[in-house]
């Protein structure tokens, strides 16, 4: 079992906890992932590490309540325990040769984003982040990201915050201006790291998105996670989840992403209707 | 007396019932049938059968036992060679090991050794209740990657000659292919936990959720005391044909296929994790693996299971039993074929459209059979212009995987060969590493049960040898 240490509410829909689990503490590193259990009968998920801290062994995981198991997940509180949390898995984020970097990170993709860049920080790379939210009420880690970037565009797609408009709009700003990244690191929606990806093909500039598809085992075991990157089947648990952006079929991601949208939205009514019983 | 000439038969469940329930297949012996069995063993001298097991099993002396109705006797017999007799009694293909030695069966039908060991197994399990004796420690500390049937029995061996040993299991359940491969109704999950408690009896500590060569590597194992290190990781990543259409939703590998049914649970009402309901599935392949995959599919609610394998019956490798099951509750068999497309469904008038980039059907060529390969199995050949489309919902590919990278990856001096299966030294499991020891699928590629058993009984035998020596 493992014990959540820390629970932070990040936005109505946005949860960071986290977790003692000294061993996976010891080893994770910017990029990677781990698989959680909520309870003994609960579905295997991945999510990609947002932050360790090795001295007290916990990890740091943000998760968005979207389905069945990240409400049942959002249900515990500090204290109580999970059953199953396995990792660090996949490889860490790339990061040699590389002196100036664009880190792009849209909605609960700023969580993963946010270890990248604090990472190209301690290695002295000069960062720009731009991170994305629909609205206010969304927006988290903007400190954060703040603390770690030489230069910071926050965008809301209503204007309630920050600047109006999509993350690929000052992206291309920057680079039409002639900033010259070394690399541009997208994390987020895959529609947004697709549209990243269109913005800085025509600029040739090496671009970077992490994967984050379905998933069971994480070790290459069930290839449920595979992914056509330049003509290739590739696995993201073993071969990613960072991938050449220019190389992903996105459109095949995106639509395997939807395989079970029945059955998870069942999953989410149940869970819905079990925790309005609990709270009465 | 005369000899009767025939098995007695293992009653099983009705075969239109079980296509659609979970619950095991076969029912096994009674007191009287396994008697009965027992009687036909002729006893030779020269005990054939028992070169034919990869583990020794004292074959004719367990066979004795339950002639006299020591039942308890005849699982001592067995248990000092076998970790896990109640698995193998189920899965082993006895009709290519110990029963094809079997002298009764140069003339007859041979005596049903399976069905035996499995009956004697199953009693044990029911009825004993004491506790096993710890065996006395000697102190030395040996760590097992992978909590499959090789490293079960590595660790069974070990623990008994009075090891610390420490298995390392990736997932959340012990148990390996056990747990996540082979199906409930042809391996019930009770027996494997069973059998893994057996072990923990022993002393053996199971670690889940540890990834060896992610959370820990062979080195840290080494720093933390462990004087030896038995890799039993398995087969790994799932092969695929490389055909147009195995990225659309509907398509699986086997693996994948079977984990979420197995281990997941996908077949109960209320699981968590879901599985496509798909009412036609094709299952791609002819191993034991793609018998579990349309059996499987059937029991989920199939109407229609093709099986599509590109020789003839005769060369399916999968074990006779499997084929006939399969064939009786209603799997079709698709042979002398070979796919050539998966084809999604795509709806030009409308990109929203819920069913756009499922699978609709498999597109497959005829085959006849040629020349004899390398390994004298006649090669499929593609009949020109004969391909046709089977309407399908569903594709599992259960064409074998290759070794997973992992361990390679995050050991320094680990050597594999060409197809990436690590290179250890036949009589011992040595790899090219000191104190690391391997087997089972991880070494072999895909193979069975009793051969990974066998190979991690190897690698126990090795280990002890070389912590006796260095202690020497």
């Amino acid at each position: 079992m493992y014990r959540i240490v820390k629970k932070t509410i990040l936005n109505q829909s946005v949860t960071m906890m986290d977790i003692y689990a000294p061993l996976v503490a010891k080893k994770a590193q910017a990029g990677q992932f781990i698989i959680l259990r909520v309870d003994g009968d609960g579905e295997r998920i991945p999510l990609t590490v947002a932050g360790f801290d090795r001295s007290v062994g916990t990890v740091k995981i943000i998760f968005q309540v979207v389905g069945g198991t990240t409400m049942r997940l959002n249900a515990k509180n500090e204290g109580d325990c999970i059953s199953d949390f396995v990792g660090p898995l996949g490889c860490p984020t790339k990061t040699d040769g590389v002196k100036k970097v664009c880190i792009v990170g849209g909605g609960v993709g700023c969580a993963i984003a946010l270890p990248v860049a604090e990472r190209f920080n301690e290695l002295g790379c000069e960062i720009h982040s731009i991170i994305g939210f629909r609205n206010k009420d969304l927006l988290i880690l903007e400190k954060e990201f703040a603390k770690c970037s030489d230069r910071l565009t926050v965008m809301t797609d209503d204007g309630s915050y920050g600047r109006q408009g999509l993350v690929t709009e000052p992206l291309k700003e920057f680079i039409a201006n002639g900033e010259d990244y070394d690399e541009v690191i997208a994390i987020g929606p895959l529609i947004m790291m697709k549209f990243v990806v269109a913005t800085t093909k025509p600029y040739n500039v090496p671009t970077t998105v992490s994967m984050n598809p379905i998933m069971i085992d994480g070790t290459g075991m069930c290839g449920g996670c595979r992914l056509t990157v330049g003509g290739k089947m590739k696995f993201a648990c073993i071969d990613g989840p960072d991938f050449n952006g220019f190389e992903v079929d996105f459109d095949e991601a995106i639509a395997r992403m939807n395989a079970y949208a029945e059955f998870e939205q069942k999953e989410r009514e149940t869970a819905c209707n079990l925790f309005r019983k609990e709270v009465k | 007396m005369a000899i009767q000439t025939k098995k007695n038969e293992m009653p099983v469940q009705n075969a239109a019932l079980r296509a659609r329930n979970f619950k095991e297949v076969a029912l096994g012996y009674n007191e009287e049938l396994a008697v009965a069995e027992a009687q036909r063993c002729l006893n030779c001298k020269n005990r054939p059968c028992v070169e034919g097991c990869p583990v020794n099993v004292s074959i004719p002396e367990f066979i004795n036992k339950i002639k006299t109705r020591d039942f308890e006797g005849a699982y001592s017999v067995i248990s000092e060679s076998s970790s896990l007799p109640a698995v193998c009694g189920r899965v082993c293909p006895q009709e290519t090991q110990c029963e094809s030695k079997c002298t009764l069966g140069i003339k007859f039908e041979p005596v049903g050794i399976g069905r035996l060991e499995r009956f004697v197994s199953d009693l044990h399990n029911e009825n004993y209740k004491g506790s096993t004796a710890l065996p006395k420690s000697n102190g030395h500390k040996v760590a097992v990657i992978g909590s499959g049937p090789s490293g079960l029995t590595c660790a069974g061996d070990l623990a008994k000659k009075g090891y610390k040993v420490t298995v390392f299991e990736a997932l959340h359940l012990a148990g390996g292919v056990l747990v996540y491969g082979i199906p409930e109704f042809r391996l019930p999950k009770s027996i494997v936990e069973k059998e893994v408690e057996a072990l923990k009896q022993y002393g053996v500590e199971i670690n889940t959720n540890v990834v060896i060569g992610k959370t820990l590597t062979i080195d840290e194992l080494f720093s933390d005391g462990y004087e030896a290190v038995f890799i039993g990781t398995g087969a790994g990543l799932p092969r695929f044909m490389g055909i147009s259409g195995e990225g659309l939703k509907g398509v699986y590998s086997a693996n994948e296929f079977l984990t979420r049914v197995n281990l997941m649970k996908a077949f109960e009402t209320n699981s968590h994790t879901p599985v496509m309901n798909a009412r036609n599935v094709a299952v791609v392949g002819g191993g034991n693996v793609a018998m579990d995959a349309a059996r499987t599919a059937l029991r989920l609610g199939a109407e229609n299971v093709y099986l599509i394998y590109r020789r003839s019956m005769e060369e399916l490798p999968a074990r006779k039993e499997e084929v006939e099951h399969a064939e009786e509750e209603g799997v079709i068999f698709e042979i002398l074929r070979n796919p050539v497309e998966i084809i999604g469904y795509d709806n030009p008038e409308n990109k929203r459209d819920k069913k756009n980039g499922f699978v609709k059907g498999i597109k497959v060529i005829k085959c006849e059979l040629g020349e004899p390969d390398e390994k004298g199995r006649r090669k499929p050949v593609e009949i020109k212009g004969s391909e046709y489309v089977i309407d399908v919902d569903c594709v599992i590919m259960a064409i074998g995987t290759s070794p997973n990278p992992l361990m390679k990856n995050s050991t320094v001096g680990l050597k594999v060969n060409s197809s990436g299966g690590i290179i250890v030294e036949e009589d011992t499991g040595k790899t090219s590493l000191q104190g690391v020891y391997a087997g089972g699928d991880a070494v072999t590629g895909a193979a069975t049960v009793i051969l990974a058993m066998g190979a991690g009984k190897t690698a126990a035998k090795a280990i002890d040898e070389y912590i006796s020596k260095k202690d020497l």
